[in-house]
């Protein structure tokens, strides 16, 4: 019974947070452009009219035919196709990197601002000194080190960007950590962990999900870049950030190549920030009612 | 009683609403009040009953949306407030009738001296110069008891009660024929509020300001006002004179409010409350709002809202049982 | 048997960049098996850290706590869970007490929760039976608190204290949010609480009518110290420090014909932090004097009554003179 009763309350807070998002029409544009493209992504097979490895080698840098509407690449591949399977890796590399950067960063924002003292000391210096490297660099470093391939990339993406979400973390620990329900909670004997993941994560965690949301239009955006400079996808899979780089070079004869994969990216990018900004102002308590 | 030309404010069947996604706020419902000139009259009322929005519509500085002035018309001086274009508005607000909130800490800007703040408000309304302003200045901060020498100072400086003093000194700068005070006091410490209570006391013989005191307190009503109206549900349920309400209270909810206060002499060992609680305002019973805790309700009562009834001069209840009805 | 609580020259001190800060400076007091102590004064006066030293929700920094008999005053960490269970504390502000992600039931269960001597079916049997003493309707079960008004949100509170079943709770304003109708039924229902299960409070608030109201002892406590402790009805009859008088005196009555001499204190109020040894009041009275320099010691002046004031007795003289 109680099982059944958490279920319809869950869901009452979630179409309480749906009612207040639908209101922002741009938000749910965001919206319904990821669904799509995670769509895409997902029955890239079903959908792409060709694989996305498959040349036509009669068809080299064709504009817009009836086969290949977005037209072909030099070796005669075509681009719509290879767009739809690199909606796979693009969106792979935003939102696992994002999960990673997100699971560490709240970690230590959590332990950190909960804590205090010299435990949130060191995390912060130890982050200062992190966030002193600039942070393409650093990913650059990380992934050259790795050896360039989709894995490593994310993960250097995700490394890279763990400072920000911490950092938003601690501080919104810090604002919770001294409300009175927490000190209600110790003197009902809450130990720390049950008042660390009980009560002071789920309610520090409104600012993170709208920073999430909008992490992870950045990460597809830092992903392409480290594609671009070849230390993400390796040939032939298809990766906006790639196709751009490959496009690149023929950009005055053929600017369709960069062009589409670039509108991708930008859509995608478009997508997830108008949906963190609906989120935050659908998540903000103050504008709530 | 009065004639409407002696009235310097007068609002009549005021309604206020709240339009939010879900429902509509009935925040004041009809409410008719009028203020002569000079005049402190209280607004009492618990919390949600709708005082401030009564306040704030007068001013014309309701959040809208979501708030809505659905009827009703608020003359200043023979003028209808709510017909003012909003220029003409910005003419009145701050310097014919001026406003304090109930924290003094959020009310000043925290980089600006309190001299600027005041001076600034003065020369917005009127063309003086600035030494003309800085000496009106210290004659406001000396007025509300703070030494004029604390001009440069910053609100940081100040303590809570002290604090308050310069928002009263800011909102009397212009002479204002009305100030309405929301909660004044309600943020400070009981003798840091007997000294501000004692400072606007003190003002009240000095200028010829009218003063409204939104407020929960029945003592400092019975401090500050000649005049009281008790608001309930967005209505105003009893009004009279100071004397009319704390000796001869008529209203069951009046009554009830008295009859709640732990008494300083009591010596009775439970206090007796009001039941039950204030109606939720999206969704206000038909007939008397107070028939649900009311001890003496009938049949009547919630079929029909019962009018105002003046049971003695100047003494008006909104009760079937009034014995106006 | 003696006191349920006894408390000896309690201190907390708090460091600050410029200095320690004298939050509760020097506090004794005993309490009895179901009676309610007042604690009155105004904001920074150190009254709310006081309950929260001796709930041990703060360290002391020195003095002795003792409850039962038993010196609690540096308790192990088994030895403050057990605590905790027979002292509780009801926050001032309804709204922020309660974590705004659980629910009425949630809130109310997590104390048993964290015991864990119930199964879940008990504990649920429990909640409701808590939820019925305190008088929330079964049906608010899965509201959450901001969907409530203060006067419920306030039950849920007292529901959680009550729900280890203590015998010591340390109410903090608990109801200064919440308007007079509202009020009067919360402190009604404290009442009806103390005295089936012989609770004892200790109820620290800056309102003065319903401390008189509720209280057997009041305690006046300024700038971290107590300056004077009676019994509630004399210490409104017979006001002997110089600031409970003008604390008195300040109360607004609602009343128009009764309209006493209210004693308006003047001058800044002294720092607590790293204050001199003499009268803390001193600054504001209008009474002090050269002996008023040297540092006040707690006088019986009558049985139970005491005052730290060097001179109340000449007060005294000079008032009726």
């Amino acid at each position: 019974m109680v099982t059944k009763l958490k279920k319809t309350r869950k869901k009452s807070k979630l179409k309480d947070l749906w009612r207040r998002l639908k209101k922002n029409r741009l938000a749910v544009a965001g919206l319904i452009v990821l669904i799509l493209l995670i769509f895409i992504a997902i029955a890239a097979p079903l959908l792409a009219p060709y694989s996305y490895s498959a040349q036509d080698s009669k068809a080299s840098y064709s504009t817009g035919t009836a086969e290949h509407p977005l037209g072909t690449d030099k070796l005669g591949r075509d681009l719509m196709s290879r767009l739809i399977w690199g909606a796979r890796a693009s969106l792979e590399m935003g939102a696992i990197a994002v999960a990673i950067a997100a699971a560490v960063g709240i970690t230590i924002g959590a332990i950190a601002g909960f804590f205090g003292g010299w435990t949130e000391n060191i995390c912060m210096r130890v982050l200062d000194i992190y966030q002193s490297i600039p942070m393409l660099l650093l990913c650059i470093t990380i992934a050259a080190i790795l050896g360039p391939s989709l894995q490593n990339a994310i993960i250097a993406l995700g490394v890279c960007s763990v400072p920000g979400y911490a950092r938003l973390m601690r501080a919104s620990v810090l604002t919770v950590r001294e409300k009175e329900y927490i000190e209600s909670a110790r003197a009902v004997n809450a130990g720390n962990a049950r008042i660390i993941l009980q009560h002071i994560v789920p309610n520090a965690m409104a600012p993170l999900i709208v920073e999430i949301t909008m992490g992870v239009g950045s990460m597809i955006l830092a992903g392409s870049l480290l594609s671009f400079v070849g230390l993400g996808v390796q040939p032939p899979t298809p990766e906006w950030g790639t196709m751009i780089a490959e496009g690149r070079n023929v950009m005055r004869e053929h600017a369709t190549l960069a062009l589409y994969p670039g509108i991708c990216v930008m859509l995608s990018v478009l997508a997830c920030n108008l949906l963190g900004d609906g989120l935050r102002d659908a998540l903000d308590p103050r504008l709530k009612n | 009683m009065n004639s409407t030309s002696t009235n310097l404010l007068e609002i009549k069947d005021l309604a206020v609403e709240y339009h939010t996604d879900e429902a509509v706020i009935y925040a004041v419902n009809h409410v008719d009040f009028s203020i002569n000139k000079g005049e402190t009259v209280g607004l009492v009322g618990e919390t949600g009953a709708g005082k401030t929005s009564i306040a704030r519509s007068i001013l014309r500085i309701l959040p809208m949306p979501p708030a809505k002035v659905v009827s009703g018309e608020i003359f200043y001086n023979g003028n209808d407030l709510l017909k003012l274009s909003e220029r003409e508005m910005r003419k009145i607000r701050g310097n014919k009738i001026a406003m304090i909130f109930q924290d003094p800490m959020t009310a000043l800007n925290p980089i600006e001296t309190v001299g600027f703040q005041i001076a600034e408000t003065i020369q917005q309304h009127n063309s003086i110069s600035h030494a003309e302003a800085h000496q009106r200045t210290c004659e406001m901060l000396e007025m509300v008891g703070i030494p004029g020498d604390r001009f440069k100072d910053f609100p940081h400086q100040f303590s809570g009660g002290m604090k308050q003093r310069v928002v009263i000194a800011m909102a009397l700068a212009c002479n204002p024929a009305l100030l309405l005070a929301d909660e004044p006091t309600t943020a400070l410490d009981v003798t840091i509020q007997a000294q501000v209570l004692e400072m606007m006391q003190s003002l009240k013989e000095k200028v010829e300001t009218a003063f409204v005191l939104i407020t929960h307190d029945l003592g400092v009503v019975a401090e500050f006002c000649d005049k009281v109206a008790v608001v309930y549900a967005g209505e105003i349920v009893e009004r009279g004179s100071a004397e009319d309400i704390f000796d001869r209270a008529n209203h069951p909810y009046t009554l009830g409010l008295f009859a709640s206060l732990p008494k300083l002499d009591a010596t009775e060992k439970r206090l007796s409350p009001i039941k039950g609680l204030m109606p939720d305002p999206t969704d206000l019973p038909d007939g008397c709002r107070f028939c649900d805790r009311c001890p003496n309700a009938k049949d009547e009562c919630s079929k029909s809202s019962p009018k105002e009834a003046e049971i003695a001069p100047g003494h008006t209840v909104k009760c079937f049982f009034s014995g106006g009805n | 048997m003696g006191a349920l609580l006894e408390v000896r020259d309690l201190k907390k001190y708090f460091k600050t960049n410029s200095g320690l800060l004298h939050a509760v400076d020097g506090i004794n007091f005993s309490l009895e098996t179901g009676k309610t102590l007042g604690v009155v004064g105004e904001s920074g006066c150190g009254k709310s850290t006081l309950g929260r030293t001796i709930l041990h929700l703060l360290e002391p920094t020195d003095g002795q706590i003792f409850f039962g008999g038993k010196d609690i005053s540096s308790p192990g960490k088994a030895e403050t869970r057990k605590l905790r269970e027979e002292m509780q504390i009801i926050f001032q502000d309804p709204y922020s007490s309660l974590d705004p992600r659980k629910s009425v039931s949630e809130a109310i269960m997590e104390p048993l929760k964290i015991q864990g001597s119930l199964s879940k079916d008990e504990m649920r049997e429990e909640t409701r039976m808590l939820m019925e003493t305190v008088g929330l309707a079964a049906r608010f079960e899965n509201t959450y608190p901001h969907e409530l008004d203060g006067g419920r949100r306030q039950r849920i509170g007292i529901a959680r204290a009550l729900s280890l079943k203590p015998k010591f709770i340390v109410c903090d304003e608990p109801v200064s949010a919440l308007d007079v109708s509202i009020q009067a039924q919360v402190i009604n229902l404290m009442l009806d609480l103390q005295e089936k299960r012989g609770i004892a409070y200790m109820f620290v608030t800056h309102d003065l009518s319903v401390v008189k109201y509720i209280s057997d002892d009041i305690m006046v406590m300024y700038l971290g110290q107590m300056v004077e402790k009676a019994p509630a009805d004399e210490l409104f009859r017979d006001t002997r420090h110089p600031y409970t008088r003008a604390l008195l005196s300040a109360i607004p009555v609602p009343d128009i014909h009764n309209k006493t001499k209210r004693i308006l204190l003047h001058g800044e109020i002294t720092s607590p932090i790293d204050p001199g040894p003499g009268c803390r009041f001193m600054a504001r009275c209008t009474h002090a004097a050269g002996g008023c320099h040297q540092m006040q010691t707690l006088e019986e002046c009558s049985p139970g009554h005491f005052v730290a004031c060097c001179r109340y007795k000449e007060i005294e003289k000079e008032d009726t003179a």
